[in-house]
């Protein structure tokens, strides 16, 4: 059978910015859920990470991940989960970055492995894509899931996250 | 200082909220931060140390009559 893929629920960013995107209440009856972010953050610098949460908790977590910057490849182990990148406000103008997280088995009751690519956006020499495996050491189930930018700023007007529910 | 706001989606409900952050999620927040310069000055210095591991490796490579194309052939 074909996946199905389900919109759970989508947020845009209105003109007042937001510090995190939050989903809660998550549904548990899909097998997997996708979230996709276009974002852009208003850092003063061209690019800022994306912090992530499951179930309101950055701990727990570690991450293998591949960062190219348009001229060099570099590979992080880490345990931050600081794991993806978009556009800031130093960025070309109006250009936001995407970012995927698929989480498979997020309700089940072993610990959740996940993969996330990202991408910025813009005219200049050095953007960067991440290529993230990652790895969250907790068996509870995953009822939410929070972005935020990592550098205690905020998501500019029209920064979107969809969250997919897929059977 | 305005206080930063969170939007939340409940997803059973469809519902979004759009609310001040609390002073623990503010605190927190303050956390997070700190935690991410000291990842990324982390970050930094590994990338810098490895960048100055392989100039000092290429020059003694070369020291040892390589041509630079040989070095590169050897790196790549």
């Amino acid at each position: 059978m074909a996946l199905q893929l389900y919109k759970i629920a989508t947020v845009e960013v209105g003109s007042a910015g937001a510090s995190s995107i939050d989903f809660t209440s998550i549904p548990q009856g899909y097998t997997d859920l996708k979230l996709v972010l276009s974002g852009r953050t208003n850092k003063a610098q061209p690019q800022e990470n994306i912090q992530l949460y499951f179930n309101t908790s950055n701990s727990n977590f570690s991450f293998k991940m591949i960062i190219g910057d348009g001229s060099a490849a570099a590979s992080y182990g880490t345990s931050n989960s600081q794991v993806a990148d978009v556009p800031a406000s130093t960025m070309t103008a109006n250009t936001f970055g995407n970012m995927e997280i698929y989480i498979p088995n997020y309700a089940g009751s072993n610990n959740k492995s996940f993969s996330l690519d990202s991408v910025d956006e813009g005219n200049q020499t050095t953007v960067y894509s991440y290529l993230t495996a990652g790895l969250w050491s907790q068996t509870a189930a995953i009822t939410g899931i929070k972005i935020a930018p990592a550098g205690a700023n905020n998501f500019v007007q029209y920064s979107t996250a969809i969250l997919y529910g897929i059977l | 200082m305005t206080t930063p706001t969170a939007i939340e989606v409940d997803c059973s409900t469809g519902v979004v909220t759009e609310r001040p952050l609390t002073a623990a999620e503010i605190s927190q927040r303050a956390a997070d931060q700190a935690a991410f310069e000291v990842e990324k000055a982390k970050q930094q210095e590994e990338a810098e140390a490895l960048e100055a591991a392989k100039a000092s490796a290429n020059a003694k490579l070369a020291a040892l009559g390589l041509t630079t194309e040989e070095i590169q052939a050897l790196t790549k």
